[in-house]
């Protein structure tokens, strides 16, 4: 074939594609990387369309929002966020939903570390607690209130050692940098089972629950395949992979 | 206002970016020198390494020093041998990522400055009975010094404006490891953008007084 009458073709073929098949522009909470990615495989193949997945602290993801971000829908890791952008008309009215329940987790990638009680915190040889900045990632809030609420805020203050999002604090622990860290079950989990190390999942009187919604955005309003994605998630191949990584729901 | 911990972001910035560059003046004189002046084989190879910092993210950099300052990787097993503990989320910890950082900005300048000295005045301080330290001291720093100044001028500034890597291996500790660069970013984050815009508008002037300075002397009095 010559390699104009290919590349005409390899144009057609394209252009058809992309009139079945729309992409989506996604923000993800960072906790929601592994399921998301997975999440994201499923819909393009019982769909067809394109997820394009942006992970980052809700905080974070919400400034860039309001800054004018080309995101269709945003999967945050709190309800507060989702709802602030719907009161402000920056998303859908009534596309809001949980499509999640975090956990949260003292976790450390030293398999003899973390017993069932989260004593090690009181340990005097532990030198760095990892959190997530409570000021943008709703895990690092959920971090802080836990330390408060257990008295042991003070003792752990000067440990502390703050990730941009919840991604970085994991990494912080898997690294052995620190010690201990709070991060996401869903980090530290596949399949229902540990991955690594030892952990204590934080008792859920501890912090206030962390739901987590999903909604989309004045941007994706006409796409339909952010709908599609809303809906996909809402689906049970979708369930089966959010309580894999062990979510609520 | 400012809060109080800008002001101590600032200073901590201040303190990283001056021990930076005094630590770089030491380390990279000698390897500036050698470069300057050896025929080895080698000089391709270190010359590379030392200018790899200007073509490598700050993300490659801070992610092989968290693995290898942390305690399973080589550095860190060394300085837990030798009781200083481990080096991330510690000042010192960034210094070391920031002598990397900017190494090319001290060394390069400094190697072109003994470069352009040319053997001649050495081999005059050497008919004069100069032993080699007498006419490094005596002839090459005072005919180098624009070389010296320029050298600390961008190893300082470069320290100043470095992110990637501090964010990557400091764990953002007040007092610590956050510096203004850092802070910036948070503030911006939490959309604290009044806090963001104090702190980055004196970024901007610092930086441009600087470079200011840095350019304006090479057609004046410095020389």
């Amino acid at each position: 074939m010559k390699p104009f009458t290919s590349s005409l073709l390899i144009v057609a073929l394209l252009t058809s594609q992309t009139t079945l098949a729309e992409e989506v522009q996604v923000a993800v909470a960072a906790n929601f990387n592994a399921p998301m990615e997975q999440i994201a495989a499923g819909f393009e193949q019982a769909t067809g369309h394109r997820a394009l997945l942006s992970f980052g602290a809700t905080g974070k993801l919400y400034a860039q929002i309001k800054n004018g971000a080309p995101f269709e829908v945003f999967l945050a890791a709190d309800g507060r966020t989702p709802a602030r952008l719907e009161e402000e008309g920056d998303a859908v009215k009534g596309s809001r939903f949980t499509y999640a329940i975090g956990k949260l987790v003292l976790w450390s990638s030293d398999e003899g570390l973390v017993d069932g009680q989260g004593t090690v915190l009181k340990a005097h040889d532990i030198r760095h607690v990892a959190i997530a900045n409570p000021k943008t990632a709703p895990y690092g809030a959920a971090a802080i209130e836990t330390l408060t609420r257990l008295d042991l805020l003070e003792v752990i203050e000067p440990k502390l050692v703050t990730g941009e999002n919840i991604t970085q604090a994991h990494q912080f622990v898997a690294t052995g940098n620190a010690e201990v860290g709070f991060v996401a079950l869903s980090q530290v989990m596949r399949d229902g089972e540990l991955t690594a190390g030892s952990s204590w999942q934080i008792p859920s009187d501890l912090y206030q629950e962390i739901r987590q919604d999903a909604v989309i955005l004045t941007r994706g309003g006409a796409n339909p395949a952010a709908r599609a994605l809303v809906d996909y998630l809402r689906s049970e191949q979708a369930a089966a992979v959010i309580r894999s990584f062990g979510y609520g729901l | 206002m400012p809060a109080q911990v800008d002001f101590a972001a600032a200073r901590l910035t201040l303190e990283l970016a001056t021990i930076t560059t005094l630590v770089l003046l030491v380390v990279g004189t000698p390897i500036a020198w050698w470069l300057a002046r050896t025929r080895s084989r080698w000089k391709g190879i270190v010359g590379a390494v030392v200018a790899l910092p200007l073509v490598l993210p700050p993300s490659v950099l801070g992610f092989y020093l968290l693995v290898t300052m942390g305690p399973n990787g080589p550095v860190g097993q060394l300085t837990q041998w030798l009781g200083i503990g481990l080096l991330p989320f510690t000042f010192a910890g960034l210094v070391v990522g920031s002598v990397l950082y900017s190494m090319p900005f001290v060394v390069q300048p400094l190697q072109n400055a003994f470069e352009a000295i040319g053997e001649r005045p050495l081999e005059v301080a050497a008919t004069l009975r100069a032993s080699p330290w007498d006419s490094f001291f005596t002839v090459v720093v005072p005919l180098a010094r624009p070389g010296f100044v320029t050298a600390a001028i961008l190893g300082f500034a470069h320290t100043v404006g470095e992110f990637g890597v501090v964010l990557m291996i400091g764990g953002n500790i007040p007092e610590q490891t956050r510096v203004v660069s850092v802070a910036i970013y948070d503030h911006v984050e939490a959309l604290e953008y009044a806090e963001a815009h104090v702190l980055a508008a004196a970024m901007l002037i610092f930086s441009f007084l600087v470079l200011l300075t840095l350019y304006s002397r090479n057609t004046r009095v410095w020389r």
